[in-house]
């Protein structure tokens, strides 16, 4: 049940928002992104989840894993950085707990999935597919974990190979994930598509280090955790035109995105829709306000539609 | 119904003790909003979305009174964000997610005492006892009035609110200023209750649940953490327990104990 103060878009918005993705219409170009809004439910009275373009689910591994030990998040200026180290309840427990609701929740379903090997992304990829997702968002770019996650997403070679295979068996549209920490973004892009990707999201969180000084220790016990947030917009700003001006699938811009203005800048770069992450901490309406500043810069300027200036800033 | 988010008028925020502060704001009455239980907390936020501190603060339920229309809180000023809300001024505004985690489930603490001998003993310390105002107002109403033990390092502060609500009050302070010189686990005897309900410091709260484990008797324990969302959604507070990784912020914060300390 709603409540009056759950947020909506204003009425008497004239610019469409729509984003056509993967040959489905998107009601929006916002997505949730994956680790910040749960599974979706946590935030149906919150704000109107049916103007948002997806949510991607808090990232999947096959067997589920206990997440870190020891201190997970600590504020930075303009950031925050985490350690959650993919908490997860697993493929099918997914499946059979929460996928439900998160398909109840008006807007497309995106599964996030991460994994140890080649292997394990497999056969996540075979059985989510085969219970009614929308998007498979493969995440080759944790950095919170010391095996998987991020090891597949620093060498484009290594990238190529968990993609193929996953291709082999993925029946809905697969976009992957990518991390700044990857060696070169132009070739990991380029190796990504080659290999049958549909789309790409970039980027995760940037490898980060904090020390606790009366511990004298690094605050986390992985010692390095994953940073978000403002501070890093600019640079995923810069690896989203790379990544735009690298291959012919859509690309995804996330990272930092608080505001309408900056994902707008994301979609002027060329970014096909944007995903919101650590800006839900900082109002959990956030994917609803942004929509609803992009549609004010839109009708104040008078432009009808996002294909109008999606790519406009690279002349 | 899970949390919503709106604005509220402050209405009060005083001092009451060095660095403790009351703030009440006016409950909207006109949304429908979700009425909060003892335990539950709201994630308060009195500065802009783009401003510091980057996350919102998770701060428990200290009363609640719906006929006349105020929700209160109760906290320390530690850290920026609560800074941020001593700063606040009546007639503003303040940010508020929630009714955010499980909350103390009263009607079943009330059944389960009462198929034992019945009496409650309710166990806080510091700006742990914030939670526990309501909690005793809770327990009064499902008629069993609560026996209060609370320890402090020096002078207590909102005791005054308790008494109404307590069958009895007793209180241990490390300094000895008031009442007992030493731990409150110390003057606490388990074996006496059918149920113990506690919230304070981590070390305090496992001398408890150590005590009650000794006595065989039950308790239950509400947890403080580090959150970023408050919804269950991030993952940032989990607490590893007997029975697997539970959210503080969702699944909790109040856990069986014995589940968390023993």
């Amino acid at each position: 049940m709603a409540v009056s103060s759950t947020a909506r878009l204003p009425q008497g918005i004239a610019a469409d928002l729509h984003v056509d993705l993967f040959g489905k219409r998107l009601a929006g170009p916002v997505i949730a992104a994956s680790g910040t809004f749960g599974f979706g439910p946590e935030y149906r009275d919150i704000e109107d989840l049916t103007v948002l373009g997806g949510i991607s689910g808090k990232g999947l591994t096959l067997n589920g894993q206990p997440g870190n030990p020891g201190e997970r998040l600590l504020e930075t200026p303009s950031g925050l950085m985490n350690s959650i180290g993919l908490q997860n309840p697993g493929v099918q427990h997914f499946i059979d707990h929460e996928l439900p609701a998160m398909k109840a929740c008006g807007t497309t379903v995106w599964a996030n999935l991460g994994g140890h090997t080649i292997e394990e992304n497999v056969e996540g990829v075979r059985m989510l597919c085969a219970a009614g997702i929308d998007v498979l968002e493969l995440n080759i770019s944790c950095p919170n974990v010391k095996q998987g996650g991020l090891a597949f997403g620093i060498r484009a070679k290594d990238a190529a190979e968990v993609v193929s295979a996953v291709r082999q068996v993925c029946t809905v549209p697969l976009v992957v994930k990518l991390s700044p920490q990857a060696e070169s973004i132009p070739e990991m892009c380029r190796a990504v598509e080659a290999a049958g990707a549909d789309g790409i999201s970039l980027c995760n969180t940037f490898q980060a280090c904090a020390i606790d000084l009366e511990r004298r220790r690094p605050v986390f016990d992985n010692t390095f955790a994953g940073l978000s947030g403002p501070a890093i917009r600019p640079i995923a700003l810069r690896m989203v035109w790379q990544a735009v001006g690298a291959v012919n699938i859509p690309v995804i811009g996330l990272g930092g995105i608080a505001t309408g203005r900056d994902a707008l800048e994301f979609i002027m770069a060329g970014a096909s829709a944007v995903q919101v992450g650590t800006a839900n901490f900082q109002d959990p309406a956030s994917c609803v306000r942004i929509t609803a500043e992009i549609a004010h810069w839109m009708d104040a300027h008078h432009v009808k539609s996002l294909e109008e200036i999606r790519g406009c800033a690279r002349g | 119904m899970s949390a919503v988010k709106f604005q509220a008028e402050v209405v009060e925020n005083v001092q009451v003790a060095p660095d403790i502060c009351r703030m009440a704001v006016r409950w909207p009455s006109s949304e429908g909003l979700p009425a909060p239980r003892a335990g539950q907390f709201f994630m308060l936020r009195a500065w802009g979305f783009d401003e510091t501190p980057m996350l919102s603060r998770p701060i428990s339920v200290h009363d609640y009174d719906p006929c006349g229309g105020t929700l209160s809180f109760l906290y320390q000023v530690k850290g920026e964000g609560t800074q941020k809300l001593r700063a606040v001024q009546q007639g503003q505004t303040l940010s508020l997610t929630g009714p955010c985690g499980n909350g103390f489930d009263v009607p079943a603490i009330v059944r389960a005492a009462g198929g034992r001998n019945g009496a409650i003993a309710v166990v806080g310390g510091g700006i742990g006892t914030a939670p526990l105002l309501l909690l005793c107002r809770e327990l009064v109403a499902a008629g069993c009035k609560p026996e209060l033990y609370c320890g402090f390092r020096d002078e207590p502060y909102g005791l005054e609110e308790f008494l109404p609500c307590c069958a009895a009050v007793s209180v241990a302070t490390d300094s000895g200023a008031v009442g007992y010189h030493g731990l409150v686990t110390e003057i606490l005897h388990p074996e006496q209750f059918a149920m113990v309900l506690t919230c304070g410091p981590m070390v305090m709260m496992r001398g408890v649940a150590q005590l009650c484990a000794g006595a065989n008797v039950p308790c239950l324990a509400s947890l403080e953490r580090k959150m970023a969302c408050g919804l269950g959604a991030c993952l940032g507070c989990t607490c590893h327990t007997k029975v697997g990784a539970k959210t503080v912020c969702k699944d909790g914060p109040v856990f069986d104990a014995q589940e968390v300390f023993v």
